[in-house]
């Protein structure tokens, strides 16, 4: 019935019933699964389905409240990942666990049992890495290593264990499409010698491309099991959201207007000493368009947004023009008075305060549009505008009292946005806007976006999310190492061509930075 | 098995309930420390919680005793809630009630007017801010801890004030004794009751009370200051100077450390000795904390702080224990609030031990 070969005692890992309750929400309920040997399972769902908790439980990190979990026809229950590494359990998690000041071959040493021989270690990890197409150099040092790298490492790290069950959380969330293809060669020939692998994911592709079998979760419950290559993305989808995928309007192709952000040149060393510096970058966004920036992250992005924001000032006040008013020195809210605004990478603790209720958390950037008077919060005015907020962006809340905190991702990210938009601002910065948000806020939000950009607003985006990119943007760009390619219009380019781009290699041949500043 | 276990929300009413646990948790330890020490715990207890508080004089002592503790605490809580950490409010007391001191010194003789306590009022404040100045500069500018420099700076403070009064500011008729002359009448603040110490002090910090209620519930600037102190990056994605916040936070604790070393001297002291302050800038302290840094709760601790105070007094009277068991119940009431202080964020489960 698969393609997977059947081993002789049937399953490599079967759960039966497997329920796991948090005070406040159920993870998962009920649910079963089995694993053949030498077979690729995927595990699809959205944000919040219960796959990353379930994933917790056969790894040891966290114990079912009920259920049973066999390991090639044994009962067991896994105590914690230290006997899930002796059972032949191996995860490589979505955030990387790696010392960024240790080299590869150390970091691999402190995940191993006992006190290893580095130089043999060494000799061990570049076998593994020829033998399974994973390049890596064992005595660098893992800050100097790009994310597909440290990524390699992870993987590496794992099959020395010779596990028979590899977990992957997410993998490709941080990889280009080219090192997507990689992986997923190097998956198929583990499991072609017999190794079982649980693949996480809510990519559907993906799935359909690599995956023997799939079992959906929705709201952490199963919904259903298929083989991924008799669906199309449409029927998976349905399984997954339980409904139609939403299909956002295409941009309405306008005239983009005047310019509303020029960056000229924008030059910054990173404070972070594992951080990206800014070269030269350039880059014009106008009234009505939405430009995206694409690029594996840890590559200037979150550089640029702190100098864009101004978080992080730069020192060349010409280098960041709004709406025609050299303010690279300024600090936020002068840039929000000319009209900016700015939705970050991190919602909690960053775009809101968890522990503000919503009403507060509005007046964090919405005080300047009238809410003040002689120096007093103006509780009314505020409230109101909170109460917009959330009907006009569909948050759902317990209230404009409740804590940002109490809220979902994407709820939160809903309000966020409604806060910003809601400002009208003449030019908006978003940095990953439907990163973690489940695929029916995503759609909303990316609407809104298109909305605010046919009202005339100039839109940067800056996402690791290409296909949101190519859905949304009018032209895009590629950031790499600290330099921003050209700017493309989105019908001249391809996925491809973006990936090529992703590893830093743009037409012409850069041999500087200066000459693609200049 | 009863196990911890994570709140998914934290607890606003435990937040409240918490200081009230530790409060009794207090009074049980207190019972305890008698009986060890072979005093019969009741009668401990009524020399120590009630006594002080029987009577009149005994009430306008408690308040008395309270007005630094309010002073000070809600100036220190306006820069803890942004999480400017001034534990130097000690020196800065200390450094006001030099600076009035030397006020009321000045006009000694003179024909006195109320321009005289309008000034040591003024000197007081501005006596603490400098005081203040010096940690908000090195932290400003050189990323200084600001705990570790206030601190500093209050050992700094008091032999400032040991030379003081063993020299320039010593009484020429005092025998020597360090301390300064008495205070003449125009530098001494009105009494609220005739016939106790209660003085128009205590006016002021109600008054305090009030304002900073205002200020960290109403105002803008309040609100940035407490975005600052729960998400720095939020207070600084939403454009919010965090150099203005160290400003705010170190200057309200120093002028306010600063008003009530002026209140003591002009105050029951009515001089300005070595002792001008019964550690009341640390007390306040555990004052603000036990507070939940909210005014209205700021009056409720300094009350309780006070009866500490007053407490062992009578012990040291009444009991023959050294009056340093004042310190002892303090330690235990911040002891107690800290460990209460974790089921805001969690809760007991009994839980069937897992076969």
């Amino acid at each position: 019935m698969t393609s997977a070969s059947d081993g002789g005692h049937g399953y490599r890992l079967e759960l039966e019933g497997i329920t796991k309750i948090y005070p406040s929400v159920i993870a998962n309920e009920n649910v079963s699964l089995k694993v053949r040997q030498g077979e690729i399972h995927a595990v699809l769902g959205e944000n919040g389905a219960g796959k990353s908790t379930l994933m917790k439980m056969i790894y040891g990190v966290a114990r079912p409240d009920a259920g049973l979990m066999k390991w090639e026809g044994e009962v067991v229950q896994v105590e914690n990942p230290a006997h899930a590494r002796r059972l032949g359990i191996g995860m490589v998690f979505q955030h990387f666990s790696l010392f960024e000041t240790l080299n590869v071959a150390e970091n691999v040493a402190l995940a191993l049992p006992g006190n290893p021989d580095l130089d043999e270690l060494a000799g061990r990890i570049t076998e593994m890495s020829d033998r399974y197409g994973l390049p890596v150099d064992p005595l660098r040092l893992v800050h100097a290593l790009s994310v597909g790298e440290r990524q390699r490492v992870e993987i590496i790290r794992c099959l020395l264990q010779n596990p028979r069950l590899l977990i992957m959380d997410e993998p490709t969330s941080v990889l280009t499409p080219q090192a997507v293809y990689r992986l997923f060669d190097t998956l198929r020939q583990l499991a072609a010698e017999g190794c079982s692998i649980l693949y996480i994911s809510h990519k559907l592709d993906e799935i359909r491309e690599l995956c023997h079998v799939a079992t959906v979760l929705r709201d952490g419950k199963v919904t259903g099991d298929c083989i991924p290559a008799e669906e199309t993305p449409k029927s998976m989808a349905r399984l997954m959201i339980g409904k139609q995928l939403p299909v956002p309007e295409r941009n309405l192709p306008t005239e983009p207007g005047e310019v509303r952000l020029e960056l000229d040149r924008l030059s910054k060393k990173s404070d972070d000493p594992f951080g990206c510096d800014l070269r030269g970058i350039d880059l014009q966004v106008r009234s009505g368009e939405i430009v995206g920036i694409a690029g594996v992250s840890g590559n200037g992005q979150r550089e640029l947004l702190c100098s864009l924001s101004g978080e992080d000032p730069v020192a060349d006040a010409d280098a960041v023009v709004i709406c025609g008013q050299p303010c690279g020195r300024d600090r936020p809210n002068r840039r929000r008075r000319l009209g900016m605004g700015f939705v970050p990478e991190e919602r909690l603790g960053r775009g809101a305060v968890p522990r503000m209720s919503l009403t507060e958390n509005a007046l964090l950037t919405a005080h300047h549009a009238g809410m003040l008077r002689h120096g007093m919060i103006q509780f009314g005015r505020i409230s109101a505008f909170t109460r917009k907020c959330i009907e006009n962006f569909n948050v759902k809340c317990g209230g404009e009292e409740h804590a940002a905190s109490s809220l979902s991702g994407g709820n939160l990210q809903k309000f966020i946005m409604g806060r910003e938009i809601l400002l009208a601002p003449r030019l908006l910065v978003v940095a990953q806007p439907t990163w973690g948000v489940d695929v029916g806020a995503a759609a909303f939000v990316r609407q809104r976006l298109i909305d605010l950009r046919n009202s005339g607003t100039a839109i940067l985006i800056i996402s690791e999310d290409l296909e949101e990119l190519f859905e949304i943007s009018d032209r895009i760009a590629v950031i790499a190492n600290g330099r921003l390619s050209p700017t493309k219009p989105l019908a001249e380019t391809s996925i491809d061509e973006i990936g090529v781009w992703m590893s830093g290699m743009w037409e012409p041949t850069p041999a500087s930075g200066e000459q693609i500043g200049a | 098995m009863l196990r911890l276990e994570r709140r998914p929300e934290a607890s606003q009413a435990m937040s409240y309930v918490s200081p009230l646990i530790a409060v009794v948790l207090m009074l049980i330890g207190g019972l305890v420390l008698f009986a060890v020490l072979g005093k019969n715990p009741l009668d401990g207890f009524r020399v120590f919680f009630i006594n002080p508080i029987s009577d009149l004089y005994g009430v306008s002592e408690l308040l008395l005793k309270a007005t630094p503790l309010m002073l000070i605490a809600v100036g220190l809580a306006v820069g803890f809630r942004a999480n400017v950490w001034n534990i130097g409010a000690e020196g800065q007391l200390i450094i006001g009630a030099i600076a009035a001191s030397a006020v009321a010194l000045y006009f000694y003789g003179s024909a006195g007017g109320p321009h005289v306590l309008i000034l040591m009022v003024v000197a007081g404040c501005i006596g603490g801010m400098l005081w203040a100045v010096i940690p908000v500069f090195l932290k400003t500018r050189f990323n200084t801890n600001e705990i570790l420099v206030s601190l500093m700076l209050v050992y700094v403070a008091q032999l400032l004030l040991s030379w003081l009064i063993h020299g320039p500011m010593m009484d020429p008729d005092g025998f020597n004794f360090p301390q300064s002359r008495l205070f003449e009448d125009a530098a001494l603040l009105p009494i609220l009751i005739e016939g106790t110490r209660l003085n128009i002090a205590f006016t002021f910090a109600i008054g305090t009370l009030v304002v900073g209620y205002i200020f960290m519930y109403r105002s803008f600037a309040g609100f940035q200051m407490q975005v600052a102190g729960y998400a720095a990056d939020a207070a600084r994605y939403a454009g919010f100077s965090a150099k203005r916040m160290v400003w705010i936070g170190l200057m309200s604790g120093g002028a306010m450390a600063g008003l009530a070393g002026m209140s003591e001297v002009a105050g029951p002291m009515g001089q300005i000795t070595e002792h001008v302050s019964n550690d009341y800038g640390f007390a306040a302290i555990i004052v603000a904390f036990v507070a939940r840094l909210n005014p209205l709760g700021i009056f409720f601790a300094s009350l309780l702080m006070a009866l500490l105070y007053l407490g062992g007094e009578q012990a040291q009277q009444y009991l023959n224990l050294p009056s340093s068991i004042s310190n002892v119940f303090q330690g235990m009431l911040l002891l107690f609030l800290l460990g209460s202080d974790v089921f805001i964020n969690y809760r007991l489960r009994w839980k069937e031990a897992v076969a």
